[in-house]
């Protein structure tokens, strides 16, 4: 009754002694226990996980009681694997135990925002204008009222406003930029859709319906290897951490497994129980390093040059000395090793060309269809040229009663004989002849940290040649690419070739001894990993595996790093086998049901194509990167290339790849695209011929050529799932200041202001443009750095209060998230938000912009006929090198008809092309009349007289999520069969085997809820989803000899594109980080007394944080140092006078960043590292450089990029969304550590910050 | 005799100690998660040890000596032999020295409360106010005793004995008259002294009455009894 009485009962109190009086018994008041009992009672427990990028996909249990999520454990129910493999849970890290923190903190959103500058302007307007549209013109057409808006962004001001409103103040501007500039210079950006798919989609489709582009992702984070695309024709594929308990080799390259897959690691330690070795490949001793039986420590950047190394191990001792009968038949079977290569003489000496084609050869050497795409071999039985089966020119457009060749059976193409093909031309030879190799590892590095050897840039290597006769009468020598891959290994072949080594101790590109110099690792270490690695292989069958992180992808020649090790594994017959392979993991970016999902995300139900940009290029233009590019590609380019075609700016390359077809734009013309129907009639032409027509006479131009006109600018930026201007955003002080027009920390000078040359195809304005982006709305469930800097803050739910799904690479499960309560406060899930934003924005198209024709340009695609475009070298039209083509030489040009009223009708409703047109991917295609009729009774169909009559309906995300799991052959076993049948058409084999015994097996949300589902195998991935072995990428190309999507349609040692030959990696080599310029100008320039240290940065995945979130979450924040850190080394820190804690400054021209330090051993001399994504909302203080708060790790970078990766129109490279392109990497970057003379807080009012900025 | 004096020390006693007591015991139902000590030593350790322990030791000791010096019969200390005199120089000296001793360590703490950085933002307003108040009581007790030696009679003391020992017999507000004339010093230590009291429950003071003296004596394993009451 009362504690006090309870207390006070002394009469009444028992005790009773036991033990000897050790112990009593009372009956003392146990009420307070209460406390602790109802801590842990609930009402209920909701199946939900987080969409977070992690890979991780673990289903949870969220406990909510008195409707609130109380906390949150890991879900213990997964179907159980097979009696030889251990069972995936528990799954779970401690991020993802501390989600629910965030929905109740003060860091939640809880209310539509809008900053009150604007909203004083917007209201101003509205008493003036009845029509929202012209209010909005009101304000941006005026410059001042523009500028008073824009310059506000990031500095705080928001209010609270109704979701009528800002639903009203979006829709108009959407709205008036369709209708002023074209409905292309509206963006969104949005990344890795496996994270909550019908959350992405919902804004995709809203903005494919209204003609916006989508910004791709996976390249701009860098997480996308171009590496893969060009060996496999693959944007990823990979084992699931399941498999790596199925092998008995496996080396950690670079990829921190219980940091960064802490769900997965188990499967790590536990196949080390069965005697399966582990080697870590990291520079910093991190985690994995402690975990694995050896820990090799390359100098960051230097991969490629360890890959080498190897891979020269393993040619020598397991091709050259003695031969592995596993590897042979692997390499000639699955690999491009037999295919001929054209050698040029040029300059006097023989440089490695294109690969031999059928239309090289007299008469086609037989062949009718597609000749150019036709790669040639030796048969080594009768040493005849053949055209083995499975190159791309079997895969399109083959005439009836010809199709069914494009496989990896033995046989020759044209005759369907078996053949035997032969890997080495040595004895066979017409000529033994020296080729030139390109050498780049003899390359001083500026700041003296990249260790550079003395060998010449040019290496002649003895190579076994056949004469062969051309159809054009030429005479010219052709090797394999075998004896192509030995010589430049430096391996030789019994050749006595004297520039090759003859032991593992010479000194010569690339053995052991020669990589040692460079990356610092002991030779003997080299040779017994390779060594124990390839016998492994061997005697397994393929069970070696390497596990890689996306650090060494940041590097800009990434490629070659992942091209070492993909060497290695294709040489031991480890890609497409049980345990082995190449198992990159980056971002959760496997949306297994991607087909059934493309159609509800790009709105492909109503009208194709889509609009589709790569953000790297896009983000570099728009944001004005190459304004201020000093990065010449000529000094990239091979001794052997011609320099004076390399003499052009980045932007020039990327402007070019995009006239010619292989790159996307955005915007696309210089015009407002659906202002051309209109000319198109009134010229009296077909609006393609029209416009091709314009293209040509230079009347028409496109965007890209001209980014800073202010019709091209990118007026509307809508972000959601996603922290741009925290995480991903390379060049984020370029950002603020050209996208936003706001407060920025850039210290660098543009070409202009330098006065060096400026780009040759792409004009230049010396001022320089701010504040592009006329209103940039960001969703999200907390205020992040991207909020903070958004006109418009949208209040999303969190993955505890929405429907959706979620799937990762690591497990074959399908997860949903589900609404454990309602959203709170006045958020609501991103299909709601971007519903309501269709509706409005379907109002007041009314008097603006009604029924429409687009006009949309797209690229070469991959995976369609289209990519065997353009077969030999680069051609410009607008030069006249050729006729311009759309398609072809040129974008495709398509007219897609929009419905501008109808957009909200059209985003709750399951359109008719998918009963028309079908659906599929990865170049298969089936019909899908039976799921829409079966979805138009399972979601009801729309009654109501309208554009949407009788159509399935799509109206809450549960309706979308059955959308994609029925359209999906991942998810309803039916289409998995006709989707099997389909390829098989192709293939000429029979794959429906693969699907048949799950046919009937359907996979609906409710079914997810109840328990994880493991998904059905499908055609457009490389593995099975099978009860006997686990998830491995490729191992249908190897067990179903399915061949990869490459011009050989094999795995690729050799690149034969004129632009690949040209940077010099036709091969693998090894070639030393760049020198971005951006630490000289201002090196000792503003010195606060203190010591300066030129350091390389390095921004590697977090412990306390998933990118960004959770590295503002209270409970990550107190495991970790409650705010901003960079790690530096003891000796690098001494050097400085830094000791730990210490606030350091760290910074170049690109900006600056104020954190403090973290001195540890871990991270190796000349290296300062700092944790991706940490957001600048907590403890930030100014930089006294910069004089406003210190930046975000990517406030000291900048993206650069590849031309090797805007190559299109050219089988595996041709472009596809997050597929193919330019990449945004950033760990060349090097940065000025000081310790910090004063920490500022920036408390003083804003005008006194002000001034002193003056 | 005032009216502001009758109040003073008639009526205000009363108030003081009624809230003080049924404060106490609603705080003690109503709010047990809030009755603690709030220790602030996992932010700061070696100030909090140099101003504790003798802050701790000096309160003890006064409050022992005020609660002994004041509440005991006048017959007790007649029958002990001790004379007002006597008794007036020994609570000179031991008040003395251990007011010296808290004063120290009250100073450190007041100090480390007011200035150090991880304490001062994780203090309530009333932590602060709790020092000052202390502080003050203090000063005065021990200015008090620069009075007392000029008369080193004992008879302000039997005054104040008188008024104490009036209060807590409850006699009504007779109490007051016995110290009409004694100096002002005095009467401000006996206010502030009542508003100590009367803020009591508010403060984190109350662990005063949850010291685990019996932790001393304890059995070495406790078994509490499930009742269905208790559950």
């Amino acid at each position: 009754m009362s504690h006090l009485l309870d207390k006070l009962r002394y009469f009444q109190a028992q005790r009773e002694p036991f033990a000897e009086g050790h112990g009593v018994t009372t009956d003392e008041d146990r009420q307070w226990e209460r406390g602790y009992r109802q801590r842990w009672q609930h009402d209920k427990i909701v199946r939900s996980t987080h969409g977070v990028n992690c890979t991780g996909s673990c289903s949870w249990k969220i406990y909510v009681k008195n409707g609130l999520v109380t906390w949150e454990t890991q879900q213990t129910d997964y179907p159980r694997t097979r009696p030889d493999l251990p069972n995936h849970e528990p799954r779970g890290c401690p991020r993802g135990a501390s989600y629910s923190w965030y929905i109740y903190s003060a860091n939640r959103l809880k209310y539509p925002k809008v900053r009150q500058s604007l909203m004083k302007l917007w209201r101003q307007a509205r008493q003036e204008h009845t029509d929202p549209v012209r209010a909005w013109a009101s304000i941006v057409e005026d410059p001042a009222k523009a500028k008073s808006y824009k310059s506000r962004r990031g500095l705080g001001g928001f209010v609270r406003a109704h979701w009528d409103e800002v639903n009203e103040i979006i829709a108009a501007s959407n709205v008036y930029t369709a209708k002023t500039y074209g409905p292309d210079r509206i963006n969104g950006f949005s990344p890795i859709p496996a994270m909550s798919m019908v959350s992405y989609a919902a804004g995709s489709r809203y903005l494919s319906l209204i003609g916006g582009n989508c910004l791709s992702f996976y390249d701009w984070y860098c997480d996308l290897p171009p590496a893969s695309p060009q060996v496999w024709g693959e944007q990823t594929d990979v084992p699931e951490s399941a498999d790596w308990y199925n092998s008995s080799y496996i080396i950690c390259w670079g990829s921190n497994v219980p940091q960064t897959r802490t769900p997965d690691a188990h499967f790590l330690t536990e196949v080390r129980y069965k005697g399966t070795k582990v080697i870590s490949i990291t520079p910093d001793y991190s985690e994995v390093a402690k975990l694995t039986d050896q820990w090799l420590a390359p100098r960051q950047g230097t991969d490629a040059a360890l890959a080498m190394a190897f891979g020269h191990v393993i040619l020598k001792e397991f091709y050259v000395d003695s031969q592995s009968e596993y590897f042979t038949n692997y390499v000639k079977r699955y690999t491009d090793m037999p295919n001929l290569v054209i050698l040029d003489e040029e300059g006097g000496r023989l440089q490695q060309g294109r690969f031999l084609r059928a239309a090289d050869l007299v008469d086609n050497l037989g062949e009718e269809a597609n000749p150019d795409w036709k790669t040639i071999a030796i048969n080594s039985d009768d040493q005849r040229l053949v055209s083995p089966n499975g190159s791309i020119g079997y895969r399109w457009g083959r005439p009836e009663g010809q199709t069914g060749r494009w496989n990896l059976e033995n046989r020759d193409g044209l005759t369907g004989d078996e053949v035997n093909l032969q890997l080495s031309l040595k004895g066979n030879s017409d000529d033994v002849v020296d080729v030139a190799f390109p050498y780049f590892g003899c390359k001083e590095h500026d700041y003296g940290y990249f260790q550079h050897t003395e060998h010449t840039e040019v290496q002649m290597r003895k190579v076994p040649a056949k004469r062969v006769k051309l159809a054009d009468g030429r005479d010219v020598l052709v090797a394999t690419v075998y004896d192509l891959t030995l010589a430049n290994y430096g391996v030789d072949n019994g050749l006595d070739d004297s520039n090759c080594a003859q032991s593992f101790d010479d000194d010569k590109p690339y053995t052991p001894k020669w990589q040692e110099r460079i990356t610092g690792v002991k030779p003997e270490h080299v040779i017994r990993v390779a060594r124990e690695f390839a016998r492994t292989a061997d005697k397994t069958h393929g069970r070696s595996m390497i596990i890689v992180g996306a650090g060494m992808n940041h590097w800009f020649n990434m490629d070659m790093n992942y091209r070492g090790l993909i060497n290695m594994l294709m040489m031991c017959g480890c890609v497409g086998q049980s345990g082995g392979g190449w198992a990159h993991y980056v971002g959760q970016e496997k949306l297994r049901p991607q087909t059934g999902w493309q159609p509800l995300a790009f709105g492909l139900d109503w009208q194709r194509p889509p609009r589709q940009m790569n953000g790297t290029s896009f983000f570099y233009a728009h944001s004005d990167q190459w304004r201020y590019e000093k990065l010449n590609m000529s000094d990239l380019v091979s001794p052997l290339a011609k320099k004076e075609k390399w003499q052009s700016s980045i932007l020039d390359y990327n402007t070019r790849a995009e006239r010619m077809g292989w790159l996307p734009s955005a915007p696309q013309l210089a015009t407002n695209p659906l202002k051309l129907a209109e000319a198109a009639k009134a010229a009296g032409k077909d609006i393609k011929d029209y416009v091709r027509e314009q293209l040509v006479n230079g009347e028409l131009k496109f965007a890209c050529e001209d980014p800073d006109a202010p019709q091209n600018f990118p007026r509307n930026m809508f972000i959601w799932r996603s922290n741009l201007l925290g995480s991903s955003g390379k060049g984020h002080e370029y950002m603020l200041r050209h996208f936003l027009g706001t407060k920025h920390g850039l210290m660098n000078k543009d070409l202009g202001e330098t006065g060096e040359a400026k780009p040759e195809d792409v004009t230049w304005r010396d001022e320089a443009p701010e504040g592009k982006v006329d209103l940039w709305v960001t969703l999200d469930f907390r205020m992040s750095t991207t909020c903070l800097y958004s006109d418009i803050v949208l209040p999303t739910a969190t993955w505890y209060e929405k429907n959706d799904m979620n799937t990762s690479d690591m497990h074959p499960f399908i997860h949903p998230l589900t609404e454990a309560i309602d959203p709170v406060w006045e958020s609501r899930s991103d299909w709601d938000i971007f519903k309501g934003i269709a509706k409005k924005f379907s109002e007041l198209t009314n008097g603006h912009l009604g029924v429409e024709q687009d006009v949309v340009t797209t690229p070469i695609m991959h995976d369609s006929p289209g990519e065997m475009a353009q077969p030999y070298g680069v051609k410009a039209w607008w030069k006249g090198e050729c006729e311009a083509v759309p398609g072809v030489t040129m974008p495709n040009i398509n007219v897609v008809e929009r419905d501008y009223p109808n957009t909200y009708h059209r985003f709750t409703s399951l359109g008719p092309l998918m009963d028309k047109l079908g659906n599929g991917g990865k170049g298969i295609n089936w019909d899908t009349k039976e799921e829409v009729e079966f979805l138009g009774k399972l979601n009801r169909v729309h009654h109501e007289e309208g554009a949407n009559k009788g159509r399935p309906r799509i109206e809450s995300a549960i309706d979308a999520c059955e959308v994609i799991l029925s359209l999906a052959p991942e998810t309803n076993g039916h289409v998995a069969v006709k989707a099997w049948d389909a390829l098989g058409k192709i293939t000429g084999r029979d794959h429906k085997h693969l699907a048949l015994p799950k046919e009937e097996e359907k996979i609906r949300f409710r079914d997810i809820v109840a328990q994880p589902r493991k998904i059905i195998s499908s055609p457009t991935w490389s593995g099975l989803e099978d009860e006997h072995v686990s998830y491995n990428a490729g191992y249908t190309n190897v067990h179903e000899l399915i061949p990869w999507r490459t011009i050989t349609g094999r795995q690729q040692f050799y690149q034969d594109h004129e632009w690949m030959l040209d940077f010099g990696e036709q091969h693998c080599l090894y070639k030393p980080p760049v020198n971005l310029k951006t630490v000289e100008p201002i090196l000792n320039q503003r010195s606060n007394g203190n010591k300066e240290l030129v350091l390389n940065w390095i921004t590697p995945h977090q412990k306390w944080g998933i990118h960004s979130t959770y590295s503002d979450n209270l409970l990550m924040q107190t495991l970790s140092r409650g705010g901003p850190i960079v790690w530096l080394s003891e000796k690098d820190a001494k050097a400085a006078g830094i000791e730990d804690n210490d606030w350091i400054d760290v910074f170049n021209v690109n900006g600056a960043i104020a954190c403090r330090a973290v001195v540890s051993q871990r991270v190796p001399e000349g290296m300062s590292m700092m944790y991706h994504a940490q957001e600048r909302i907590i403890n930030t203080p100014g930089s006294n450089l910069t004089k406003t708060r210190g930046g975000i790790h990517n406030s000291v970078t900048r993206a650069v990029m590849k031309p090797t990766h805007m190559i299109g129109g050219y089988a595996q490279q041709a472009y596809g969304f997050n597929y193919y392109g330019t990449v945004g990497c950033n760990r060349d970057e090097f940065v000025i550590v000081r310790k910090m003379d004063k920490v500022d807080w920036l408390e003083e009012d804003e005008q006194t910050t002000d001034s002193l900025a003056k | 005799m005032s009216t502001f004096h009758l109040f003073a020390f008639g009526i205000y006693p009363y108030i003081a100690l009624a809230v003080m007591f049924i404060g106490t015991w609603v705080r003690y139902d109503r709010e047990q998660y809030t009755w603690k000590a709030g220790s602030s030593q996992l932010l700061e350790k070696k100030w909090l040890r140099i101003g504790s322990i003798p802050f701790h030791i000096g309160i003890l000791g006064i409050f022992l000596g005020h609660l002994v010096g004041l509440l005991t019969p006048l017959e007790v200390w007649h029958f002990l032999g001790v004379s007002a005199s006597a008794k007036q120089i020994l609570a000179v000296v031991a008040g003395g020295l251990f007011g010296a001793l808290c004063l120290f360590g009250l100073v450190v703490l007041t100090l480390r409360r007011l200035f150090h950085p991880r304490i001062r933002p994780n203090s309530q307003p009333m932590d602060i106010v709790v020092l000052f108040l202390l502080l003050g009581q203090l000063l005065l007790g021990l200015a008090s005793i620069f009075i007392s030696v000029g008369h080193l009679d004992g008879a302000v003391m039997l005054q104040l004995m008188h008024w104490a020992q009036s209060i807590f017999l409850l006699r009504g507000l007779t109490g007051a008259e016995y110290i009409v004339d004694v100096h002002w010093i005095f009467k401000a230590h006996l206010v502030l002294g009542l508003t100590i009291f009367l803020l009591f429950p508010f403060t984190r003071l109350v662990h005063l009455l949850s010291v685990p003296v019996k932790y001393l004596g304890r059995n070495y394993q406790v078994v509490r009894r499930r009742t269905r009451a208790s559950m």
